[in-house]
């Protein structure tokens, strides 16, 4: 086994890429439940599905940014 | 994932020739000069030049040539790109109204040059120029100033109220506005980061799937797998280009009633 500090940190940052996991189901989860309800108001709020998708998975982008510095940049 | 494979690549060179892993998940990402040569100046034409020039060109192809007949009855051609000109005129009009029409072309623009230039990363051996954050960053930032600029030319200081949430307490008014304004600028930050960055994750993968391809003894689950994951990639190049999409409607909408 090789590696530093460094491969440790980008390990860990890898943790971020389920905590985003867990944001975007979230986000998914409720808008089924939600379409699930009230199915004709459902077609209307897909692009609002959309970005908050977009914003649950921005963090899980960064997790994954900083891993890539980690390994590369470091 | 890329831990793992970095060591296999290290122990591959430290091997010799019998190793199994004899590409790096990363060297996709490596910006070429296109003519042989070493050093890439402001002007050397690269592979990030001829792919951007074959998306611009794939994108003529689709808008100008399919659609010059006029046929009122569209070939296949036609229908695609009415079907995006449709696509996109719904969204920017759903999510502007009817005002920010006005600046629908820039959205078509922008929408079109990320979906196919996603698409276009898509094909094998080809080189995808929006896993570049130097693409990317262009992108954001150009949406980012166009929005700002816009906010102050049309709504004047009045824009400065869309850090001023007056629906809120106004002891609470202060640290919100600081949050907002941290926010706002972290905008453009993640709008050109997410785009790249699923981009540039999901071509990793795929050569990830790829180098496990070498062991034979997991081959066939291997070749499964990059079949799989580039399914999944079709669906991810579309959905990132119509989320960076949406999410400038979104941004020149803040820009146009800044109030909230």
């Amino acid at each position: 086994m090789e590696g530093d500090l460094a491969h440790i940190g980008a390990g860990l940052a890898a943790i971020g890429s389920g905590a985003a996991a867990i944001g975007v189901g979230n986000v998914a989860g409720n808008f089924l439940s939600g379409a699930l309800r009230n199915p004709s108001a459902a077609a209307g709020q897909t692009a609002t599905l959309f970005i908050g998708i977009a914003f649950a998975e921005a963090l899980g982008i960064f997790a994954f940014l900083v891993a890539l510095l980690l390994m590369f940049a470091v | 994932m890329a831990t793992e494979t970095v060591d296999t690549h290290a122990a591959d060179a430290a091997h010799g020739a019998e190793s199994s892993l004899s590409f790096h998940p990363m060297d996709q990402f490596i910006v070429k000069p296109l003519f042989g040569g070493d050093t890439v100046n402001f002007i050397t034409p690269t592979n990030v030049t001829f792919w951007l020039a074959i998306t611009v060109l794939a994108i003529i192809g689709l808008l100008v040539l399919t659609t010059s007949k006029r046929a009122i009855v569209p070939g296949r051609g036609q229908s695609i790109a009415e079907l995006a000109y449709g696509f996109v005129h719904k969204m920017v009009e759903d999510v502007t109204g009817k005002d920010g029409l006005k600046y629908f072309p820039y959205i078509m623009t922008l929408f079109m040059f990320i979906v196919v230039a996603n698409f276009i990363g898509l094909v094998p051996m080809a080189f995808t120029t929006t896993s570049h954050i130097a693409v990317t960053a262009v992108l954001a930032l150009a949406v980012f100033l166009t929005v700002t600029i816009l906010g102050f030319v049309k709504n004047g200081t009045e824009f400065l109220g869309l850090f001023w949430v007056s629906s809120a307490p106004l002891a609470l008014r202060p640290i919100l506005a600081i949050i907002e304004l941290i926010s706002y600028f972290v905008r453009p930050v993640s709008h050109s980061i997410r785009l790249a960055g699923n981009m540039m994750a999901g071509h990793a993968v795929v050569k990830v799937f790829a180098g496990f391809a070498q062991v034979s003894a997991i081959a066939p689950i291997a070749v499964l797998g990059v079949t799989a994951i580039y399914g999944l990639e079709l669906l991810v190049a579309f959905i990132q280009a119509y989320v960076f999409t949406i999410l400038t409607c979104v941004y020149l909408k803040d820009a146009l009633h800044p109030h909230h």
